[in-house]
């Protein structure tokens, strides 16, 4: 029995690490290439991260019309576009969520919107699925690296949702400070309370 | 006979006691979470305002009311802020007339807890945790559960 306890603890181990070993969601990760997208904008014009020749970068965030905390950041997100685009990463918001699901996101909805920045229908939510966008908001840093974009940061926008005035901590401005500099962000993935996407019902 | 009438409606008018909503930190609730009891808790992460979690709370009433005097916890824990007890949070309890225990989790930093509950929680909501520590047998779920799902996934856990 003596011997036998190292032995079975040895096996709750190896039991236990196979539980917390598991991947823990499919999408992109930091230092993954994106795949480029094509998808409709509110004026009616397909947009493609291709497209904009001078771009160093995109700001990518699955948001919405109607989630309360999509509501919350959307000055916030207007504010980073303000800020970064101008330095070669602009925003481009994606609405993931099915209308069937949540009717304040059909596309007459969405073009009641009046944004510096795309404002894209991701209708077959195949790009959300691709990024691994689980909530709206939920935002991705791309950088251009040659051909190809590839993800900086993943996460979230800053630490407090309901006052931007109490925010203590801005994760994505710190992430793109850095990332601007030309340097990988320290803090390259965030988690952040959101609605989940309105995925089509089966 | 007045008088059994009175009674009558006193008694329909307070059915048993309010639901107290808790407003609790982190800490508190992972120390809940890390007791070494036999009893399975049932968590679940929501909001007033998501309409997922609204939609699927009366299952983790009826999961419940199904297991009333089992080793069965279930915990509804709010993400509403706290600015919003009184005026969201309190009344939609009452008016729910919600049995299973409600917290309210005051933290402004979701990213400084979400990974804590669990690494698999992206942070949507509505998020489902049941939890045996006793077994180590634990199970999530970053969606809204059907009362069948709910109860699958209790007895996985139980066995």
């Amino acid at each position: 029995m003596k011997k036998l306890l190292p032995f079975l603890s040895l096996c709750f181990a190896l039991l236990l690490s196979g539980f917390v070993s598991r991947p823990v969601a499919d999408g992109y990760q930091v230092g993954d290439k994106a795949a480029d997208f094509k998808l409709k904008n509110i004026d009616g014009k397909m947009v493609s991260l291709a497209d904009n020749k001078a771009a160093k970068g995109y700001i990518v965030v699955f948001t919405c019309n109607t989630c309360p905390f999509a509501k919350a950041y959307e000055s916030r997100i207007i504010d980073l576009n303000a800020k970064y685009a101008p330095k070669g990463y602009p925003v481009v918001a994606i609405n993931p969520n099915d209308p069937a699901v949540a009717p304040g996101d059909s596309y007459a909805d969405m073009q009641k919107k009046k944004y510096a920045f795309p404002y894209l229908v991701d209708e077959s939510q195949q790009v959300a699925k691709t990024y691994g966008a689980t909530r709206t908001p939920h935002l991705y840093v791309l950088t251009r690296k040659g051909a190809d974009f590839v993800v900086s940061y993943i996460g979230a926008i800053d630490d407090n949702s309901e006052d931007p005035k109490l925010v203590k901590t801005k994760y994505v401005e710190n992430a793109m400070t850095e990332i601007l500099a030309g340097k990988p962000a320290t803090t390259n993935s965030t988690k952040a309370i959101g609605c989940t996407i309105k995925w089509r019902r089966a | 006979m007045k008088a059994l009438f009175l009674a009558f409606a006193l008694l329909t008018a307070a059915p048993g006691f309010a639901q107290q909503v808790a407003v609790i930190k982190f800490p508190e609730l992972q120390k809940r979470l890390a007791r070494p009891t036999d009893t399975t808790y049932v968590v679940n992460f929501w909001a007033t305002w998501c309409a997922p979690c609204v939609k699927e709370l009366p299952h983790f009433e009826q999961l419940r009311a199904a297991n009333a005097g089992r080793k069965v916890k279930v915990l509804l824990v709010s993400m509403d802020y706290a600015s919003q007890l009184d005026k969201k949070v309190k009344p939609f309890v009452k008016q729910r007339g919600l049995k299973s225990e409600v917290v309210l989790l005051n933290e402004s930093d979701p990213n400084s807890f979400i990974d804590k509950v669990d690494a698999k929680w992206s942070g949507a909501l509505p998020f489902t945790l049941i939890v045996n520590n006793k077994t180590k047998r634990r199970l999530t779920f970053e969606k809204e559960l059907s009362q069948a799902e709910l109860t699958a996934a209790l007895q996985k856990v139980q066995q």
